[in-house]
C-alpha cells in the first residue's frame, strides 16, 4: 500500500519534472538547450550521495544486528546509487562538453564521483565473488562503511590538488525563480521516486534470498 | 599494552616466514623495479619528463608493490590453515589485526628501502632527504591500514588476486594523490611548509582507517 503511494507520487512529480525541464523553464541565455541538463544532473548527483549514504547506515546496522533487512537495504540503495552516479557522470560528461569543449575534465566533484563510482562497483565484485550469504553481507557491510568514510578525503584530496590550477567558470549568481522551482521539483520527484526504488529493492532482495534457501532447501531433500 | 606485545609476536612471526622463505620481499622488489624500468621506456627518454614523471612512477610502483605483498600476507595464512591457528589461539580479534597490520608495514618499508635508491639511480634524482622519508612513513601506514583489512577480505573470495587491488586502488585515492603532489613539490626544491596540507590529509587518512580497520577487522575472520 504504501510502495504504491510512493509510486503514485514519484511517477506524477517525474511527469511535472518532464514538462517543467522541457517546456515550463526558459532557455538559459549563456549555455542554450544543454543547460536544461542541470535539473537532472543535480538531483541524480543528490539522490546517488544520499543512496551511498544509507549504504553507510545500513551497512552499519547490519554488522550491530545482523538481521538480513539491513543487508538488503544497503545492497538496493547501493545498486540505486550506482545507477545515479553513473547517469550523473555521464551527464556532467555531456554538460562538459558543451561548456567546456571536452567530455572529461578532472574537475573535484567530478573525480571524486568517478572515485566513489569505482568503490561501488568493487562493492559488487566483491559480493559477487563470495558464495556464502551471510558472509557476503558482512563483506559488503565492510566496504560499504569504508567507502563512505572515504568520500571527504577523496573530495579534499581532489579540490586541493585542483586548485593548484586556474579555477573553472562556477556558478555564482542565483537561480532565476522559475530554474529554482524546475530544480526543486526535481529534487523531490527523485527523493520520492529514490524511496520507492528502494523500497521495491529491499523487498526483492528479501524474496530473492527466500528463492535460495527454498531452492538449497529442496536439493537438500532430494539429492 | 599487552595486545600490543601479543600483536608484536604475529608481526615477529611473519617476519620469521619472511627471513626463512625469503619469498614476499625478494620477488615483490623485482616487480617494483621492473615496474620502474617499463615506466623508464615509456617516459625516460629525455630527462625533463623524467623529473616531471619521476614522483608519479614512485607512488604508482608503490601502490603496485603493497597490493602484491598485502596479498601474500594472507594468502600464507589461508593455506596452511594459519588463520585458523591465530583464531583458536587465547587473543583478540584486534591483536591479530595490528599483529598483521605491523608485519604488512615492516614489509613495505623493506620493500621501500630497497627499491628507493634503485629509482634514485635509475632517475638521476635525489632521494634522501627528511620531508620524502616523512611522506613515505605516513602514506605506507595508511596503505597498511585499509590493505590489512582488503588482503584479509580478499583471501576469503573466489577471486582473490582480482578483488584486493578493485578494493585497495581507488580507497587510497587520497594517499596517492597527496603523496605524488607532495613529493613533486619536495622534488621541485620545497620545504615542509609547503606540504604541510597534504601531509595532513595522508595524516587524517591514516588516523580514520587504522581507527576503521582496527574496529571492522573482527567481522571479517569470524567463522
Amino acid at each position: 500500500m504504501k510502495r504504491r503511494v510512493l509510486f503514485f507520487v514519484s511517477s506524477g512529480l517525474l511527469l511535472a519534472s518532464f514538462y517543467m525541464v522541457l517546456v515550463f523553464v526558459p532557455t538559459e541565455r549563456d549555455m542554450g538547450i544543454v543547460q536544461r541538463i542541470f535539473y537532472y544532473h543535480v538531483p541524480l548527483a543528490w539522490i546517488a550521495f544520499l543512496a551511498f549514504f544509507v549504504v553507510f547506515f545500513a551497512s552499519t546496522g547490519y554488522l550491530i544486528k545482523r538481521k538480513p533487512l539491513w543487508d538488503h537495504i544497503a545492497c538496493a540503495s547501493a545498486e540505486i546509487g550506482l545507477v545515479f552516479i553513473s547517469l550523473m557522470l555521464l551527464t556532467g560528461m555531456i554538460w562538459a562538453k558543451a561548456a567546456w569543449g571536452v567530455w572529461w575534465i578532472w574537475e573535484p566533484r567530478l573525480t571524486t564521483s568517478l572515485v566513489l563510482w569505482f568503490i561501488y562497483v568493487a562493492y559488487f565484485i566483491v559480493r559477487a565473488y563470495v558464495v556464502e550469504e551471510e558472509r557476503k553481507a558482512r563483506f559488503g557491510a565492510v566496504v560499504g562503511i569504508i567507502g563512505f568514510l572515504n568520500v571527504p578525503l577523496v573530495f579534499l584530496s581532489v579540490t586541493l590538488w585542483r586548485t593548484q590550477h586556474p579555477p573553472l567558470t562556477i556558478f555564482t549568481e542565483g537561480l532565476a525563480g522559475s530554474m529554482m522551482a524546475t530544480l526543486l521539483v526535481c529534487l523531490f520527484a527523485f527523493n520520492f521516486f529514490y524511496f520507492y526504488l528502494l523500497a521495491e529493492g529491499t523487498l526483492m532482495k528479501a524474496d530473492e534470498r527466500a528463492v535460495k534457501q527454498l531452492k538449497e532447501e529442496s536439493i537438500r531433500r532430494n539429492p | 599494552m599487552r595486545e600490543i606485545a601479543k600483536a608484536c609476536v604475529i608481526a615477529a612471526k611473519d617476519m620469521l616466514t619472511e627471513i626463512r622463505t625469503r619469498e614476499v620481499v625478494s620477488s615483490v622488489v623485482v616487480f617494483a623495479v621492473l615496474v620502474i624500468v617499463i615506466f623508464n621506456f615509456a617516459f625516460g627518454s629525455n630527462p625533463q619528463a623524467a623529473d616531471l614523471v619521476a614522483p608519479g612512477i614512485l607512488w604508482v610502483t608503490f601502490a603496485f608493490a603493497g597490493v602484491l605483498s598485502l596479498n601474500r600476507s594472507f594468502v600464507l595464512e589461508k593455506e596452511e590453515d594459519c588463520i585458523e591457528g591465530l583464531m583458536v589461539a587465547p587473543i583478540s580479534r584486534e591483536s591479530i589485526f595490528l599483529g598483521k597490520f605491523f608485519g604488512n608495514l615492516l614489509f613495505i618499508f623493506l620493500i621501500q628501502v630497497i627499491v628507493i635508491p634503485v629509482f634514485s639511480l635509475l632517475f638521476n634524482v635525489g632521494f634522501f632527504n627528511i620531508e620524502l622519508v616523512l611522506i613515505t612513513v605516513l602514506a605506507s601506514v595508511g596503505f597498511a591500514s585499509v590493505g590489512t583489512l582488503f588482503a584479509a577480505m580478499a583471501v576469503s573470495t573466489r577471486a582473490r588476486e582480482l578483488v584486493l587491488p578493485v578494493l585497495f586502488f581507488p580507497v587510497i585515492t587520497p594517499v596517492i594523490i597527496a603523496a605524488v603532489n607532495a613529493s613533486a613539490l619536495i622534488l621541485e626544491g620545497g620545504g615542509l611548509g609547503d606540504i604541510t596540507q597534504w601531509l595532513g590529509i595522508i595524516g587524517a587518512f591514516d588516523v580514520i582507517f587504522v581507527v576503521a580497520s582496527y574496529l571492522i577487522f573482527c567481522f571479517i575472520i569470524e567463522e
